[in-house]
């Protein structure tokens, strides 16, 4: 590892993290089962369906009977994982994730599949950007988003301990592995996992936006500017503690995220600054409904790259 | 690489086939179907990209309505009398955009933009950006209740248009379509037309080892539909249907279809959901649709 957090150059898709996973949790434990809306192939279930087939509930294309049906097994004593495309499941199935799943109290562990704009040039309707804020809106629901695969693996291992409704968003977009060698675990949930101690700015990322502003800072080390990152993976509840810190100990704070600004992890981070120790904060995110392109296009477009962030972090602290 | 229209024979004057004798149109809807799938084979390589199953499996039901009954013209594109049409499985935008592109809404020679960045033709329709295009689709089950709500428009209004909803059969599983099926029932929609192309493959498997659909005819008709159960990549078979009396009633046409329909290793297999043709497979289908 460098002394920047990205410890390899390979890049992964997380899904094959959570479906390698997830058969190893259910050999160990007979109460997991998948639910999912003829996703099988685009949420790497093929290997699980052919180890259980009986524990694959492929219920069709019908998002809001399977996050139901999901309830329904959880009721009869079972771990439900729930896995389908992001924009189909936070936002076909809103209600039954609020009524059936986070209000009923289900211990349910709903998994979007190629969230933020993995889909690129599938466009907007495909796009789960709005998830984050729709799910944050839900009282007593976990909101999960893991930025590498061996934090996939482990908000997993939470989730199933844990018994609690939660939302995880299972990355498509390859990513670094971000996960510093020395941590026992790599997921602790409700915990900011913070790089570098720097004073001058905190670059604050969840999901495919940590290993660019890793890469942000590591830039603007070589100006003078001095940064710590913060790797937000439970987006909710929301580790208060160290984003108040950072405020405290920085000239400001850049916030980026694969989503709306409205509602998602920047407007979690601005209601606890405000509340707490106001300071000087940008916030990247999708500002519209994109354009045609790919995932890397359009991240690119909306400036929530390296450079973007870096900028950012420039403007705020010059 | 060009993308190009009638490559092979004289150009059809597409926008007079509505008047031709019931069948002479078939025959012709024929050629033009043949050329719409050439253009989908096109633009899906050029995008490398792209639902070519289920496009080439609409095809024929998609030509036929706007070539053969449809009252829709690019300069007819805001009238607010046009006849609607709506492509609820919004995947299979290449088939659209290829009808659209061979009625004159914009240039053959913009298929090459396909999923391109900052292209109009993305990878599902998009109204603000296309015209032709009646609702931006793609996630699956939206396109009939909006079609339920233009057919009571177009009661209310008293411009009586037709609206023409095309659904997959997979996309039937969405709950949001036995809704509006019940709304249409219950109001006697008779200027709506549901085509269910039943091609009996969806994203992973076949429907009926996912979550069984048949009998399909009874499903509708319960709900207060007119059926026909059809050969939908027949075109003659498709005109009828959609003139045919409506009794009063919403009519569903349960068109069976093959996925794939036309190039011989792509039909009924369900790995070409959105697998994309190699160049080589590319050139094979062109050659099979000549
Ligand atoms: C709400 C929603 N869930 C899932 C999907 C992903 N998806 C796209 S196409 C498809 C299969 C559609 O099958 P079918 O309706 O039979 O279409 P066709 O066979 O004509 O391609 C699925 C599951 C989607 N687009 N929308
Ligand atoms: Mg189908």
């Amino acid at each position: 590892m460098n002394a920047h957090g990205i410890v390899s150059a390979d890049t992964f898709d997380c899904r094959v993290a959570f479906a390698e996973k997830l058969i190893e949790l259910a050999e160990a434990d007979s109460r997991i089962v998948a639910v999912c809306n003829d996703s099988v192939g685009s949420s790497n279930l093929n290997a699980f369906r052919d180890r259980f087939p009986d524990r694959l509930i492929n219920v069709g294309i019908a998002e809001q009977n399977m996050v139901g049906v999901a309830a329904g097994l959880a009721n009869g004593g079972f771990i439900p994982f729930v896995c389908a495309a992001g924009p189909f499941l936070s936002g076909r199935a809103t209600e039954q994730v609020k009524a059936d799943i986070a209000y009923s109290n289900y211990g349910v562990v709903l998994c979007a599949m190629s969230p933020g704009m993995a889909y690129g040039e599938l466009g907007p309707t495909h796009h789960s950007i709005e998830d984050l804020s729709w799910m944050r809106a839900i009282d007593n629901l976990d909101v999960l988003v893991p930025a590498d695969p061996e934090q996939t693996k482990a908000a997993m291992d939470w989730a199933v301990s844990s018994g609690r409704p939660i939302y995880m968003r299972v990355g498509r977009h390859k990513v670094p592995s971000v996960t510093p060698a020395d941590r026992d675990v790599a997921f602790t949930f409700g915990k900011i996992d913070v790089t570098g101690d720097g004073t001058d700015v905190a670059l604050v990322a969840t999901g495919t936006l940590v290993s660019r502003a890793l890469e942000a800072a590591k830039l603007l080390e070589a100006e003078g500017i001095s940064a710590r990152v913060l790797n937000v993976s439970t987006i909710k509840p929301l580790d208060a503690e160290t984003i108040i810190k950072a405020a405290r100990e920085t000239r400001g704070l850049v916030v980026a995220e694969e989503g709306v600004l409205e509602g998602g992890l920047g407007a979690a981070v601005a209601t606890t600054l405000a509340e707490n120790h106001p300071a000087k904060a940008k916030f990247l995110g999708v500002t519209s409904f994109a354009p045609t392109g790919s995932n890397d296009f359009l991240l690119e477009h909306f400036g929530l790259t390296v450079k973007g962030i870096a900028d950012a972090a420039r403007k705020l602290v010059g | 690489m060009t993308i190009s229209v009638w490559p092979d024979n004289k150009p059809l004057d597409v926008a007079a086939i509505r008047d031709l004798p019931e069948a002479e149109r078939g025959e012709q809807l024929k050629l033009v179907a043949k050329q719409v799938r050439r253009l989908i084979v096109q633009t899906i390589d050029s995008a490398r990209a792209g639902h070519i199953g289920g496009d080439l499996s609409v095809t024929d039901g998609l030509v036929t309505a706007a070539f053969g009954v449809l009252n829709i013209a690019p300069e007819r594109a805001d009238d607010p009398a046009r006849d609607r049409l709506i492509l609820s499985k919004g995947h299979c935008a290449a088939a659209l955009y290829s009808v659209l592109a061979l009625r004159g809404f914009f240039p053959v020679a913009d298929l090459e933009t396909f999923m391109k960045p900052l292209s109009a033709l993305n990878g599902h329709p998009n109204r603000r950006k296309v015209k032709g295009v009646e609702a931006n689709t793609g996630p699956l089950g939206h396109g009939l209740p909006i079609g339920v709500g233009s057919a009571v428009a177009s009661k209310l209004s008293g411009k009586n248009w037709q609206t023409f909803v095309f659904l997959g059969d997979g996309e039937l599983q969405e709950g949001s379509n036995w809704e509006a099926a019940m709304t249409a029932g219950h109001r006697k929609l008779d200027n709506l037309v549901a085509i269910v192309d039943r091609n009996r493959l969806q994203q992973g498997a076949r429907t009926e080892d996912t979550a069984s659909l048949d009998p399909l005819g009874d499903k509708w008709a319960s709900f207060g539909w007119e059926v026909a159960d059809i050969d939908g990549n027949d075109t003659a078979a498709l005109l009828k249907a959609f003139t045919q009396d409506r009794k009063g009633k919403p009519l569903a046409v349960i068109a069976n279809t093959l996925k794939g329909k036309g190039v011989s290793f792509i039909e009924d297999r369900v790995e070409w959901h959105h697998k994309v043709p190699s160049r080589e497979q590319v050139e094979l289908a062109l050659k099979e649709l000549a």
